[in-house]
């Protein structure tokens, strides 16, 4: 599955020289012809001569779900801005689904983004509209018919346990609710990856987990999922492969695979006991 | 199709929901189209009375009553020779007279009835291509004697006047036309930068939207239009209620004025239909660029 539509032949032809002379992590599903992410000696410099990113090279497969951690202002947000080309790589490469995204022309990236869905701390929800028309909002930008968005977005609020809010307009909603909205509008077009910079950044921890949830639920469809968070414990009980920088280097990548199986209430009763909060079993709705 | 009718439907949400802003651009650009629509009538207007007044600017040249009639012709080619003059009429005393008639109401006409003889001396009058060589021209025809005083070129010549005060009209006309250039010009500067900050600021209300629709994948076109549909729609409806406006003025203060006053009937103004249309025009112009040029600093990738 490509990610934006280009020559698959290119693709594969790059896939094959890379495989052999990098050792991959280890594959969620194996047969993936290239990475949905790749980087190969990414840097970043912001105006003024600070480095973000300092020569950072790694791949995210098809299907994996992997967190960046790291201390603040260690370039974990300038990665999710550079894979969506919001910022540009001063040197080095970087590949969405194997297109080099630094050479895609300005009027390509809208594409681009398309096929990527973004989530952020602060939801970035439209305050004077309907949970409906937020969600909506993503389909009418990229020209969907009608009858597409009236069918999609209340399958995907469905989806996100917030059928009964359609109508409530964000500042009715609770923290966790706003980012469950903002997740619909990121993944109702069914894109293959999604970037989400601390998502659970406002919320308290039963909240998160709830989101952390969805976001595995989101996976488990076969969507590649990149968490940017600073919550480290968080991280290493989930037991998913980690990537940390550090000062805009790449310090750990470790990949742990072994949970590939469970469900997401598995998931969920997990988590809780691991983080030592209450055990009783939600698994929409958040607590206040 | 369906695009068109969601650019038009988000800019009518757009205006709806920030009426504050939007009232602001719209009154804005009431006041400028106002102001614009009631000045360049007005300057059109003065600006040709200044033209026709310097027209008439000129020198009159007295002459001795004894002159003969071939040394007047002599010096009326003399005069014709010098630079500037564009015209020398000779008029003689029984010209003058009919002239002073004509220019009287009839009480004074009977009054100059009553006089025994003529008390008004030959003359020429002489009028120049550019008011401006006023002062070279009379200098030419009476230039500084050996004691100072001007002294004229020919004995025939008793007296050379200014026409109607011609230098002090000459002087306040290009007053006139250079600050109302000038008024113009800063008027219009001021209204397009009124324009684009009220723009700006409705539009900088709404970076987060535009945000999102980068986001989301939205191309820059797709995120201009609705901008560009509200600035035209707020261009249009400030300059449609200015020609109401403008129209409201026109029949009920100017028309019925025309009728009964000298100075408005000879002016030649500009067409109301023309001005109408080119208002309307540029108000809307103004607003959907103003959009336009204020979203490209959001909108850089």
């Amino acid at each position: 599955m490509a990610l934006i539509g280009t020559s698959r032949r290119r693709e594969r032809a790059a896939g094959r020289t890379r495989r052999q002379h990098e050792p991959r992590p280890p594959v969620a599903e194996p047969g993936t012809p290239v990475p949905v992410v790749e980087l190969r000696d990414a840097t970043v410099v912001y105006p003024g001569g600070h480095v973000a990113l300092e020569r950072v090279s790694l791949e995210i497969n098809r299907g994996e779900f992997a967190f960046v951690v790291g201390p603040t202002g260690c370039g974990k947000s300038t990665l999710i801005k550079m894979l969506i080309r919001e910022v540009e790589a001063a040197s080095g490469k970087v590949y969405i689904a194997g297109r080099d995204i630094e050479r895609m022309s300005d009027h390509k990236v809208p594409l681009l983004r398309r096929r990527i869905g973004t989530v952020f701390q602060d939801f970035k929800l439209l305050p004077n509209r309907t949970v409906y028309d937020n969600v909506a909002y993503a389909l009418q930008v990229i020209g969907a018919p009608r009858s597409e968005i009236r069918q999609q977005v209340p399958e995907i609020l469905r989806l996100v346990g917030l059928q009964a809010k359609i109508h409530n307009y964000p500042d009715q909603l609770s923290g966790g609710e706003q980012q469950r909205v903002s997740i619909a509008r990121a993944f109702v077009n069914h894109p293959p990856l999604l970037l989400a910079d601390e998502p659970t950044g406002n919320l308290d921890p039963e909240t998160s987990i709830g989101i952390m949830q969805l976001l595995y639920r989101i996976n488990r469809t076969g969507t590649t999922v990149l968490v940017v968070t600073h919550d480290s414990g968080l991280v290493d009980k989930m037991r998913r492969r980690v990537i940390a920088l550090e000062e805009g280097r790449l310090v750990r990548d470790e990949a742990i695979s072994g949970y590939h199986d469970e469900s997401t209430t598995e998931f969920a009763v997990r988590m809780r006991q691991e983080l030592g909060v209450g055990d009783e079993g939600h698994t929409n709705g958040d607590t206040h | 199709m369906s695009r068109i009718t969601f650019f038009i439907s988000e800019a009518f949400r757009a205006l709806r929901r920030s009426a504050a802003p939007s009232v602001a651009a719209i009154v804005t650009i009431v006041v400028t189209t106002l102001l614009l629509g009631v000045l360049v009538p007005v300057l059109r207007a003065s600006e040709s009375k200044t033209s026709d007044v310097r027209e008439e600017i000129g020198l009159r040249v007295f002459l001795y009553p004894d002159a003969t009639l071939p040394e007047i012709k002599k010096l009326q080619d003399e005069i014709r020779g010098i630079d500037h003059v564009e015209a020398v009429n000779y008029i003689s005393k029984k010209e003058g007279l009919e002239r002073l008639r004509g220019d009287l109401n009839d009480d004074l006409k009977d009054s100059l009835d009553e006089l025994k003889s003529n008390p008004l001396p030959p003359s020429y009058e002489i009028r120049l291509d550019d008011p401006d060589y006023l002062e070279a021209v009379q200098n030419d025809l009476e230039p500084a004697g050996a004691s100072g005083k001007p002294k004229p070129i020919s004995p025939l010549i008793e007296d050379v006047n200014d026409r109607q005060d011609a230098r002090q009209i000459r002087d306040v006309t290009g007053a006139v036309k250079i600050v109302l250039v000038v008024i113009a010009a800063l008027l219009l500067v001021a209204s397009l930068l009124l324009v684009a900050n009220t723009i700006r600021l409705s539009i900088y209300a709404r970076r987060r939207e535009v945000e999102v629709m980068r986001l989301v994948g939205a191309t820059n076109w797709f995120i201009r239009w609705p901008f560009m549909i509200e600035g035209v729609l707020v261009g249009l409806s400030g300059a449609v209620i200015a020609v109401a406006i403008l129209t409201l003025g026109k029949v009920t203060i100017v028309d019925p004025l025309a009728d009964n006053f000298a100075l408005v009937d000879n002016f030649s103004t500009v067409g109301f239909l023309p001005l109408v249309v080119v208002l309307i025009a540029s108000a809307i112009v103004v607003s959907a660029l103003g959009s336009g040029v204020t979203l490209r600093r959001f909108l850089r990738i």
